[in-house]
Parts: structure tokens; sequence; C-alpha cells
């Protein structure tokens, strides 16, 4: 028996999960349209490379990744794209995104695929693979998982699966491993190769006997080596990255630290099987198992096309009348869906149909006691009644000294609050609060940085033309020396043709101001005294480019044409 | 006692040194205090604090010349931000200086002649354009400043509010009311 660790806090809330595991996971149906976000990843949306009308295949790519940080879409089914535009879609905002709706044929055409032997396969590749294919973490953060998978060797030991599905009602994970255990395993050794990781701990909460049995039957027949089931106490939240690694391995992830410099990556089981079945079917990812449960007549899990719409799923379940909103995800971390016209995403564990009487609206909040039964349950080890206060009081700096972002969201202290402040409300109102400045203030920093720049300009160049008059006065001068009967003037343009003694004056005139300027010029800023040879070779560079752009607006300006309008 | 005399004339010497050294070695270029300053103003550059561009005002500030609530783009938090900074207790704004929603400027690219007037204008050459070609705005570096719609002679330019999506939505104040238990 490996000894297993603890996190701080934790509660128990009811979990409801019998409900949806009676039955075996059922194949939904192909929906009547399917409305596709381009956005269901973290990291930069993905850009549509279809047309409205275009007639796609089933895993045919939708949308391409951006970026570093992005993921693939693709079409879930063949049929035709009749929209490219901004529909609702599940985000706590209720706004509306860039999504793809896909009217399907009903014929489920593949486009073509095939997969590689990932043992003979270069790591670039397999973690292009996985970005092509649209892998990211379906756990709930849907971070790329190609993302997660650099990795040399010696540097992580242990892989971590997760298993451990802890909030209450969703029960997708649980039917995975109870139905598709092999290929899961098999997913965890392509990510053992991957990472280099020498171990696989596998943590599932013990109230998932089957999931257990049927993933360590697994482990035995086809071989596994150094890799375990482990039964981790059913606690909640113990399925957050950061608590099941602590209870597996003793681990203990500090604020700010990723878990792979401590040596640990972690994956959902369901991301391991996505990533198995991409690799070696070359099948992206089009499909995932969400569970349908609360107020339905009967709750199931479902594989679900990506895109379906939330209406037409919890049809098949039979949603009673009485339902007044949709949750995705769980009840204490989901999602209120904005409508049920929403598709359903790689984010998508769970749909739970709400009913007042299955979920009460909460009782009004009471003052804060500070009884602290919220620290106790902390799992993050917070002082959720400090933040809370923080938060309401705008204070933010103070909120982060007390390590706000350290806080998952999991809402066990608005479990326990006797007063039923909805904390975690606050705490994410803060939070967004906070990124918006620091967008303002790196805004601030760009505009800062751009207006110096231009006053540094505009110095230089009333410098610089200073200079050329002062120049051209004294080629002028030189050349009076030279021929002191003026017969013809060779002066620049801004003399008048018949030079007379006036003219002389007046050009001397010039020359004094032009002087006067040149020197109040030069003694002014300070800006261009005294550089480093690489500011130097910057401005000379920027010079040069200056240069040439005059030239081709000189060029332009001899043109004789008349400057063409814009096109109508 | 002579001895002792020198050991402190000596030490004494030697402090001086250091400071003195110390002083010109790590001199303190510019004001640190406008820096500071500067550094809470939005940088808008928008002229609208009556000082040709977020430095100067903060140079004003700085010297005791002008309050603190004559930014608009920076808000009644940019007001606080500034009493914090300074010490001072927070000034409302006066007339006529309340804070505008966010927008960026846009020029229609039908009308424009390619005066480069607005171009002129950018405090931060957020426009790019050449003489009798049309103009156009960067808009992820336009700080919204509007200087550049006065200068066009056609009048093309315009301002955009920016609009709320899923990459810049913030969550809203909790607004469950906190209700007193009636004392029995
Ligand atoms: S549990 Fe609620 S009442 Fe108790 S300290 Fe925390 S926030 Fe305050
Ligand atoms: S929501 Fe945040 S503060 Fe509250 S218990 Fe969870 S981690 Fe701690
Ligand atoms: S009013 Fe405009 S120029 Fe003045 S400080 Fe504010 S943003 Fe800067
Ligand atoms: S484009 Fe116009 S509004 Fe935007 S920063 Fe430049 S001058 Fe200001």
């Amino acid at each position: 028996m490996r000894p297993l660790f603890k996190f701080h806090g934790g509660v128990h809330p009811a979990t409801h999960k019998a409900e949806s595991t009676r039955t075996p996971i059922a194949l939904a149906p192909i929906p009547t349209k399917l409305v596709i976000p381009l956005h269901q990843h973290v990291g930069n949306r993905a850009v549509p490379v279809v047309q409205v009308g275009e007639r796609v295949l089933k895993g045919q790519i939708i949308g391409r990744p951006e970026g570093r940080l992005s993921s693939a879409v693709h079409a879930s089914t063949s049929g035709t794209v009749s929209a490219i535009d901004m529909q609702l879609v599940a985000h706590h905002s209720g706004l509306p995104d860039l999504c793809v709706t896909l009217i399907p044929d009903g014929k489920d055409e593949w486009i073509a695929h095939s997969g590689v032997d990932y043992r003979q396969t270069e790591h670039t590749d397999l973690r292009h693979l996985l970005r092509q294919a649209g892998v990211v973490g379906l756990g709930g953060a849907v971070f790329p998982s190609d993302m997660k998978s650099y990795s040399h060797k010696h540097k992580i030991k242990t892989l971590v699966l997760n298993g451990a599905e802890c909030e209450p009602y969703i029960t997708c994970d649980d039917m995975l491993m109870r139905e598709r255990a092999g290929d899961i395993l098999r997913g965890a050794e392509v990510l053992r190769e991957l990472l280099y990781a020498e171990e696989v701990l596998i943590g599932i909460e013990d109230n998932k006997p089957e999931a257990i049995a049927a993933m360590q039957k697994a482990v035995l027949d086809d071989k596994h080596a150094h890799m375990e089931v482990i039964a981790v106490p059913t606690l909640y939240p113990g399925g957050g990255a950061k608590q099941l690694i602590r209870v597996l391995t003793g681990i203990e992830v500090a604020a700010g630290v990723r878990s792979t410099e401590m040596g640990v990556q972690c994956f959902n089981v369901a991301t391991a099987y996505c990533v198995w079945r991409a690799i070696t079917f070359g099948e992206p990812l089009l499909s995932r198992i969400v569970t349908v449960t609360g107020n339905v007549e009967h709750a199931q899990n479902y594989e679900v096309l990506l895109g379906t719409p939330v209406d037409e799923l919890v049809a098949l379940a039979g949603s009673r009348a009485d339902t007044n909103k949709h949750i995705m995800g769980g009840p204490m971390m989901g999602v209120d869906l904005p409508s049920g016209s929403v598709g359903v995403t790689k984010a998508t564990n769970c749909i739970i149909e709400a009913s007042p009487k299955l979920f009460p609206p909460p009782p009004p909040a009471l003052p804060c006691i500070r009884c602290t039964r919220c620290a106790d349950v902390c799992p993050a080890e917070l002082q959720p009644q400090e933040l809370f206060w923080f938060s309401k009081a705008k204070d933010f700096g103070k909120a982060q000294e007390y390590h706000l972002f350290d806080c998952i969201e999991c809402g066990a202290c608005a479990y326990v609050c006797p007063s039923q402040i909805p904390l975690v409300q606050y705490y994410r109102f803060a939070k967004s609060e906070i990124w918006q400045r620091e967008r303002d203030a790196q805004a601030a920093d760009l505009a800062r940085e751009r207006h110096e720049y231009r006053l540094m300009r505009i110095e230089r160049e009333k410098q610089e033309k200073a200079e050329r008059l002062a120049q051209k006065e004294k080629a002028a001068l030189a050349a009076k020396a030279a021929s002191p009967a003026p017969a013809v003037n060779p002066e620049p343009a801004h003399t008048s043709s018949a030079a007379d003694p006036d003219d002389t004056l007046q050009m001397r005139i010039d020359a004094a101001v032009a002087r006067a300027k040149a020197q109040a010029a030069t003694a002014q800023p300070k800006n261009v005294n005294a550089l480093t040879p690489q500011q130097q070779a910057e401005i000379a560079e920027i010079e040069a480019r200056r240069a040439k752009i005059r030239e081709m607006a000189s060029h332009a300006g001899a043109d004789d044409e008349p400057p063409k309008s814009n096109q109508g | 006692m002579i001895a002792a005399l020198w050991v402190m004339v000596g030490i004494s010497l030697l402090l001086g040194a250091v400071l003195g050294f110390s002083a010109i070695k790590f001199k303190v270029e510019g004001n640190p205090l406008v820096e500071k300053i500067d550094a809470v103003l939005p940088q808008t550059q928008c002229g609208q604090c009556g000082y040709p561009g977020c430095k100067p005002y903060a140079e004003a500030i700085a010297k005791g010349e002008a309050n603190i609530n004559k930014c608009p783009p920076g808000g009644e938090e940019g007001i606080r931000k500034l009493a914090d900074l300074l010490g001072v207790e927070y000034v409302p704004f006066g007339e006529g200086a309340a804070p505008k929603a966010k927008a960026v400027a846009f020029i229609d690219e039908q009308t424009c002649i390619g005066c480069t007037l607005c171009l002129q204008a950018c405090p931060v050459d957020a426009i790019v354009g050449a003489a009798k070609q049309m103009h156009t705005i960067i808009a992820s570096e336009c700080t919204g400043c509007e200087l550049c719609i006065a200068p066009c002679p056609v009048d093309c330019i315009s301002m955009q509010p920016i609009g709320e999506d899923i990459t810049n939505w913030k969550w809203d104040y909790p607004t469950i009311p906190i209700v007193q238990v009636a004392a029995r």
C-alpha cells in the first residue's frame, strides 16, 4: 500500500453521482445543427479557415491554431457551414463569441486521416499532431496538451493521471474509465514517452470502485510497467491538480511554481484517451463524454459531438418542464449557461438541469462573523475571510498580498460559510479587476514609450532641418565668394531668380536666422548627446530608412500624375 | 586623546568620501517624484489636463502648480492613486471634466484625402499614412485622446467605443445585499 498524503481542508458535499452511472455511455445522435465556438481552449482563438456555404468533412480543420498557445478546431461531422458569426457561448460573461455553425448532412463522412506509431515519431512531431488534433485538457482547464508535454530527460519523474472527478454530479470520467480503460492507459504511455516520466500514478476517488477495478484490470492486462492505480479519499476538491499531486506524491507545489519544476505533470484521464485516439488513429478531438443530470428523467452519460446545442442534448435525457437553467460543469464551480442554444465545447464535462427545487435560490448573505470556517476548508490554505474583506473593499493590492491568485475558485469556502456569502464571486470580481488594471498599465507603458519617441523624433527633425539650412547657406556663400559677379544664380529655388544686393542681404539675414536656430537646436536636445555606439547605430539605421522613404516620397511628388483617389 | 581625535577625523573623512562618491555614482536622473506621478497617469497624452501631455502635467503636479483632479482619462481611480501617492486629500473632478468611456479613433478610409494633418496631431504615432495616401489607425496603439479629430478637414475621424467581449469582460461587483438580521 502506497502511503497517501493529505491536503489542507476540503469539504464533503453530497455527490449525486449514482443517478448518471446506471447505464453505459450512449452515443448522442447527430443534432440538427452544430454551433462550434472557435475559442474552446486557453490561449488564442483559432482562426476560421472555411467559408460560409462550404461543405466540410468530419475531422476537417475549420479553425487553425493562431500563435504559440492555441489549438485547432474541427468539424465534428460532415455538412455545410451555414454561418461564421458571433453566437452565445458557454462563458460566465454570457457574451457571444465567434462560432462556426454547421448544418450536418447526416452522412458523417470522414476526411482522410491516419495515425502514427508514437514510438517511432519525433516528440516535436507528436506535439504538432496534438495541436493539429485540437487536444486540450478535458478536465475543465482546456489547456492545450501539446504545451503541457514539453520536457527533457530527468526533468519529470511522475506523470499523474487525474481520474479523481471530485465535483458532485459529474461522472463522465468515471464512465470513461469503466468502459475505455485500455485506451486511457495507452494514451498515458504516449504522454509518459513525451515527458520522459518514469512512473504513472492514476488517482481515482474511492467512491468509484468500478472505475478503479477496470483501470487496475487494464494495467494488469496490458502489462503496463511502473503504473499504479491509486484510490484516494473522496474529498472535494481532491481533483484539483495541486491537491491530487499532493495526495499522491506528497509534493507541495508552491504558489507561482509549475508542478513540472517539482518533477510532476498532471493530465486528466479523458485527455489521455484523446491523446491516444489522436496519435494512433489521427482522430482529432470531435466529441467528448458529457454527463447530463439533475432535473431530468434519466440521467446518463453521452458521447456528444462538439457543438451540439445543449437544448438538443438535454432533450435526450428528458429534461423536466420546471427546469429553469442549465449549469455547465458541477454545482460548485460550474457556469450558468446564458441559453440552451450554446454548443457543447471541449470544456463541457457535465450539464446539470437546475430547478428551483434542486437548487433553491441562496438565502440573502449575512455579514461575515469571522468564524474562519472558510479558512479551515480552503485547500489552498488561504484566508478566505480576509480575501473577501479586501475584495469587497476593492483593496486589490492587499488581496494580492494575501495570495488571491492562489485561489482555485473551488467554492469550498462559500459552501461552509454560515453567512452564505458568495465568496467566490468576490474573488472572481477582484481577479478580473486586477487583470484589467494590468492591461491598462501595459497600454499606458506602450503609449508613454511611443510618445517619448515621438518627442525625440520631432526634436531631431527640427535639428536636422536647421543643419540642412545652414549647410545650404554655407554653400551659397561659398558660391558667392567664388563668383562675385552674379550673372546666373545657381542658388536653390527659395531665393528669387534675379540676384540683387537686397537679395544677398536677405540671404545673410536668413543665414543668421538659420545659424541661431541651429545653435538653439544643438543646445537643446540632450537626448542625442553622448549616445552609446549601439544607440547611434540604431539612429543611423532609422535615418537610412527615413532617407529611403523621403526619396520615395519625392519621386512620388515628382510624378505629375494626379493622386489616385481611394477605390470606391 | 589626540589619537582618538585623529581616528574620529579619519572616520569622518572616509565616510565623507564614501558619501561624496555615492552622490556622484548613484546620482538620480530626473525628478523621481515626477516619474512616480507619470507612472500613475494614464498616458493618453490628450492634453485635457491643460498641459501638453502627461509628463508636463506630472511635472506641474510635482511643483505644486496643478491640482490632482485634472485628468479625465484617469478617472476617479486615478485621482485616488495620485492622492495616495502624494499624501493629499481626494478631490472630485471639477466642472466638465468627467471621465468618458474608453474609445479608439477610426478613420473613414473612403473619405480620407491624405492630408497628413491627423498624423501630425497624434501623440503616439498611432496613425499610418503618407501625403495624398489614405490614412488609417493602429487601433492597438491608439490611446483615444481625440486629438486627431479636430484637425481633420473632411471630418472623417470618429471615436468608436471599445466594446466588451470575452477577452476583456470583467466580473461585476457582487450585488447580493448583505442584510441585517432583525435584533430581537
Ligand atoms: S466562513 Fe463566512 S462567516 Fe465565517 S469567516 Fe469565512 S466568510 Fe466569514
Ligand atoms: S474558493 Fe478559493 S478561497 Fe475559497 S476555499 Fe477554494 S481556494 Fe480557498
Ligand atoms: S488629461 Fe490627458 S494629457 Fe493630461 S494627464 Fe490625463 S491623459 Fe495625460
Ligand atoms: S489616433 Fe487619434 S485618438 Fe488615437 S491616439 Fe492618435 S490622435 Fe489620439
